[in-house]
C-alpha cells in the first residue's frame, strides 16, 4: 500500500473535519457514557449503536481494514487522521469497542480467513455486539487462576462455567471467550484456549448484575453444557493465554491495529467549572473561594497535561524515552481523573448532591452522582488501576515484577 | 472545551535536544556536580567555553548582533538537559538579560552588550527584594539623578552567579516608573556583594548591597513598555525554571528507579513490592505530564505564552517535589545523608520552587486568566 502524499491527507482531514462538524450530535438530551463500560440504559445503546452505524457507513471507522472483509482499504494514515479528527470534535464513545478495538485487530492478524469474513463487517457496523468472557467469579485480576472448562468434543466444545462483569453481556451475539480446555496444565497459564462463541448457543444464559448506579450494565454468563462450534478457536488448543496477552496488548494501546474511533471520551474539567459558577457559598458563587478555584486549576491542568501527552505521543522527538508509556498511561490516568472530577463536583453541588437520579430535584437529572458512582467502572474494569500501576512499573519504568503474580 | 495551547516541536528544538543531551552527560557527570560543590566560583570555565564556542549562549540573540536568531523554545531543551545533569552556571540567567536587553535596550546599548553576551560574557540578574514578592513590578530599588549620571539606592538578593559574573542586570525605579541598569562587575566594590547560603548547594548565590553604587546615563534603560517587557521577563524565567525542574524529575526517577532494581531486601529488589513501584509509576506520570506541558509553553511562547507557561510551571514543581521527595524515602537511611545524590535533587526542586513564583502563585494567576 502506497503512503498518502501529504496533499491527500490534507484533502481527507477536510473531509472528515466537515463530515463531524455536521453529524457529530451535541446536546442529545440524555447522558452519554464515557466509556462503553458505563453503558446503562436501552436508550443509551440504541443510541451509541446508530452513532457507531453512522460513522462505519462514512468511512471512518476501520478505513484501513481490508476492503474484501468490509474495511475501507485505505492506508492506516487515513484511519489515524480521521480518529484525531474524532477527538478533536469530541464524538460519542465507540460502543463495540471490545470488537472494533480488541477482537478485530487481533482476528485480522491471527484469525483464519473465514473468521474474518464471518466477523469483521458485523464488528465495524455494530450489527454484531462483542462481548468479553475473561473474569470469573474466582478470579478477576489474577485472570490466569480461571476455571471454565472447555472440553473438546469432536468438531464441538463443550462449555461449563460462569463469566463475570460481561460488559453488553444482554446484547452480545459474540464472546471472546478464555477457557481451560486442559484441566491437568503443566503450568497455570498453560492450557488454556481462545474461543470466538456464540452467545445464542443452548447453554449459554446471561443474568443481569445491578451497577452500584442501581442500573443494569453489565451480566454473570453461565455455561451450562453449552455446546459451541470448535471452529471459533482463535491460534491453537492450549495457547489461549498467548492470544489473550495478544488482545490485552490491542486493550491497553500497546499494539496497533485498531479500527480507530474513541473508546473513551476525556473527561471535561470545563464542565465543573460551569458548576463553581452556579453553586453559591454563603452568598457568593462558590468560584470566587481560593480554595476552589486552586482546586479547579488542578483538574484543568492535569486533564490539558493528559491531552498533550495523546498529541506528544505521535510526534518523533517529543514522545519521550517510553513513547508506549504515554499510551498504556492513558486508561490509568483518564479514569482516575473522571472519577476524583465527578467526585469534586458531588461537593460542589452541596446540598444539592443529596437528590439522586429521577429525582425533580436532582440538578441535570443526578448526573454528576451517576458519573462518580459509574467512574469506577473504569477504574476496576479491564484492569484495576493498582494493577495498571504494576503494568506501568514492569513494562515501561523496568521494575521487577510482583513476585505474587509468579506461578506457585 | 476552551482552546488551551497545542503541542509541537520543530527541528531546531530537537537538534538542539540532542546537542545537549551528549554536551551535559560528558560535562557534568555527579562527580562534577559533587566535585564544583565546594568551588568559589560553582561552574568550570572551561566548561562554559565550550558553551560559547557551541553558540549555545547565542541561540535567542538575533543574527544581527551575532546570535542565531532562534528564541526561547530552543533554549528550553538545552536548560531542560542541564536541569537533568544538575549542571548549575549562569547560563539561563544570562539567556534572559539578553532577552530583555533586546526587548527595551537602545539600539547603542544592544550594539554594546548583546555581542558580548553571545561571545560569552556573563550576565547576572538582580530581579529580587528583600520583601520578596514574585512580581518583578514591585521595585524599591532607586536610581537618582547625580552629577555623572544616576545613584542607586536598594538591595538585591539571590543574584546567582553574580560574583563571577561580568555584567549584572538590575530593577530599579526611576522618575517614579521601571527601568533597568546594567552594571559592570569591575566597578562593583567586593563588599556590596554578599554570598548567601542557599538550599540548593549547586548555586552560588548572593545579596548585593546598591546603596550609594554611582552608574553612568548610558547603563540605564528605559522604555514606554517597560511593564510588559518584565512580565514578559517573568514569564521568559517561568519557562525555563520548568524546564530545569523537568530535566530534574527525569534524572531523580531515573536515580531510584536505579535504586529500587538492585537495592535486596527480604529477599527481593524493593522495586518489586507495591508502596514502592506504585508512587514511582505515579511520579513518572506526573514527569510525563509536565514534559507535556512544558513543550507546549515552549512551542507556543512567541504567541500565547501565559496561560502555557504558567500550567508547566504549576506541574514541573509538583512532579518534581514529588519524585525528589520520594527519591529520598526510598533511598532509606542512605537518603538521608548527603552522600546520597537523593539530595542535590530535592534542594535543586526547593530552590526552583522558591524562584518566580510557586505553584500556588501560579494556580491564583491561572484562574484569574481562566475563569475572568
Amino acid at each position: 500500500m502506497t503512503k498518502p502524499t501529504k496533499q491527500e491527507l490534507k484533502e481527507y482531514t477536510a473531509d472528515a473535519d466537515a463530515w463531524f462538524s455536521e453529524h457529530t450530535p451535541r446536546d442529545v438530551g440524555f447522558m452519554l457514557p464515557l466509556t462503553f463500560m458505563e453503558v446503562g440504559t436501552d436508550q443509551q445503546f440504541d443510541f451509541l449503536r446508530a452513532w457507531q452505524r453512522k460513522q462505519y457507513e462514512a468511512g471512518y471507522l476501520g478505513a484501513h481494514w481490508p476492503k474484501e472483509y468490509g474495511g475501507g482499504g485505505l492506508h492506516p494514515k487515513f484511519q489515524a487522521v480521521a480518529s484525531t479528527v474524532m477527538q478533536k470534535h469530541n464524538v460519542p464513545i465507540t460502543l463495540n469497542a471490545i470488537g472494533t478495538n480488541w477482537a478485530g485487530p487481533l482476528l485480522l492478524d491471527i484469525g483464519s480467513e473465514a473468521h474474518k469474513k464471518k466477523y469483521i463487517k458485523g464488528i465495524l457496523s455494530a450489527e454484531d455486539i462483542w462481548c468479553q468472557g475473561f473474569s470469573e467469579p474466582d478470579n478477576g485480576s489474577d485472570l490466569g487462576g480461571l476455571k471454565l472448562r472447555a472440553e473438546r468434543d469432536g468438531n464441538n466444545y463443550i462449555l461449563n462455567g460462569s463469566k463475570i462483569w460481561t460488559t453488553l453481556g444482554a446484547h452480545a451475539k459474540y464472546m471472546i471467550l478464555l477457557a481451560r480446555s486442559d484441566p491437568d496444565p503443566k503450568s497455570k497459564y498453560a492450557g488454556m484456549s481462545f474461543i470466538l462463541t456464540p452467545m445464542d448457543a443452548p447453554g449459554i444464559s446471561t443474568k443481569k448484575i445491578k451497577k452500584i448506579t442501581g442500573e443494569h450494565g453489565f451480566t454473570q454468563t453461565f455455561f451450562e453444557n453449552a455446546n459451541i462450534p470448535a471452529d471459533g478457536l482463535v491460534g491453537a488448543e492450549g495457547q489461549g493465554w498467548r492470544v489473550a496477552m495478544q488482545l490485552l496488548e490491542y486493550e491497553r494501546g500497546a499494539r496497533a491495529g485498531q479500527a480507530g474511533g474513541i473508546i473513551m471520551q476525556t473527561p471535561d474539567a470545563f464542565a465543573i467549572v460551569d458548576l463553581a459558577r452556579s453553586a453559591i457559598r454563603d452568598g457568593k458563587p462558590a468560584i470566587d473561594d481560593p480554595v476552589l478555584r486552586d482546586k479547579l486549576v488542578d483538574f484543568i491542568i492535569e486533564i490539558h497535561a493528559q491531552n498533550l501527552n495523546q498529541i506528544r505521543a505521535k510526534i518523533p522527538g517529543l514522545n519521550s524515552e517510553h513513547p508506549a508509556g504515554l499510551m498504556l498511561m492513558n486508561k490509568l490516568v483518564f479514569s482516575e481523573q473522571a472519577r476524583e472530577i465527578s467526585q469534586f463536583a458531588m461537593t460542589l453541588l452541596g446540598e444539592n448532591s443529596a437528590w439522586y437520579v429521577d429525582e425533580t430535584n436532582a440538578p441535570d437529572g443526578g448526573l454528576w452522582a451517576r458519573s462518580y458512582l459509574n467512574a469506577f467502572s473504569a477504574t476496576i474494569g479491564g484492569g484495576t488501576s493498582e494493577i495498571q500501576h504494576n503494568i506501568l512499573a514492569e513494562h515501561v519504568l523496568g521494575l521487577p515484577k510482583d513476585n505474587i503474580r509468579v506461578d506457585a | 472545551m476552551r482552546k488551551l495551547a497545542d503541542i509541537g516541536l520543530n527541528e531546531m528544538q530537537v537538534e538542539m535536544a540532542d546537542l545537549a543531551s551528549r554536551f551535559c552527560t560528558e560535562k557534568s557527570p555527579i562527580e562534577q556536580v559533587r566535585a564544583l560543590l565546594n568551588d568559589k566560583q560553582g561552574y568550570s570555565e572551561s566548561v562554559w567555553s565550550e558553551i560559547v564556542a557551541l553558540g549555545l549562549t547565542g541561540i535567542a540573540v538575533s543574527s544581527e548582533f551575532g546570535g542565531s536568531g532562534l528564541g526561547l523554545a530552543e533554549v528550553a531543551p538545552v536548560v531542560e538537559h542541564m536541569g537533568r545533569t544538575l549542571m548549575a552556571g549562569p547560563y539561563s540567567d544570562t539567556i534572559l538579560a539578553a532577552h530583555i536587553i533586546n526587548s527595551v535596550a537602545s539600539e547603542d546599548q544592544k550594539q554594546s552588550y548583546l555581542p558580548q553576551i553571545c561571545a560569552g560574557r556573563t550576565c547576572a540578574l538582580g530581579l529580587s527584594e528583600p520583601h520578596g514578592d514574585w512580581g518583578l513590578g514591585k521595585i524599591t530599588t532607586q536610581a537618582s539623578p547625580s552629577k555623572s549620571g544616576y545613584v542607586l539606592s536598594g538591595e538585591k538578593r539571590l543574584v546567582s552567579f553574580a560574583d563571577a559574573a561580568d555584567f549584572i542586570l538590575v530593577t530599579v525605579v526611576q522618575d517614579g516608573v521601571p527601568a533597568l541598569v546594567i552594571l559592570d562587575r569591575k566597578d562593583i566594590p567586593g563588599a556590596a556583594l554578599r554570598r548567601e547560603n542557599i538550599i540548593d548547594e549547586t548555586v552560588r548565590s548572593y545579596s548585593l548591597n546598591l546603596n550609594g553604587l554611582t552608574i553612568n546615563t548610558d547603563a540605564l534603560m528605559v522604555s514606554t513598555h517597560m511593564p510588559d517587557a518584565l512580565n514578559a521577563l517573568h514569564l521568559a524565567a517561568n519557562l525555563l525554571n520548568a524546564a530545569v525542574m523537568v530535566g530534574g524529575t527525569k534524572a531523580v526517577l531515573d536515580l531510584t528507579i536505579d535504586y529500587a532494581n538492585t537495592r535486596i531486601q527480604f529477599g527481593r529488589p524493593i522495586g518489586a513490592y507495591q508502596a514502592v513501584k506504585h508512587p514511582l509509576v505515579d511520579a513518572w506520570i506526573g514527569y510525563e505530564k509536565a514534559r507535556a506541558l512544558l513543550y507546549s509553553a515552549a512551542h507556543s511562547f512567541s504567541t500565547e505564552a501565559e496561560i502555557a507557561v504558567r500550567m508547566a510551571r504549576v506541574k514541573a514543581e509538583t512532579a518534581f517535589a514529588f519524585a525528589a521527595d520520594r527519591a529520598i524515602q526510598f533511598h532509606g537511611a542512605t537518603g538521608f545523608t548527603h552522600d546520597c545524590d537523593a539530595g542535590l535533587y530535592r534542594r535543586r526542586a526547593l530552590y526552583c520552587a522558591s524562584r518566580y513564583g510557586d505553584a500556588a502563585y501560579q494556580k491564583h494567576k491561572l484562574a484569574n486568566l481562566l475563569f475572568s
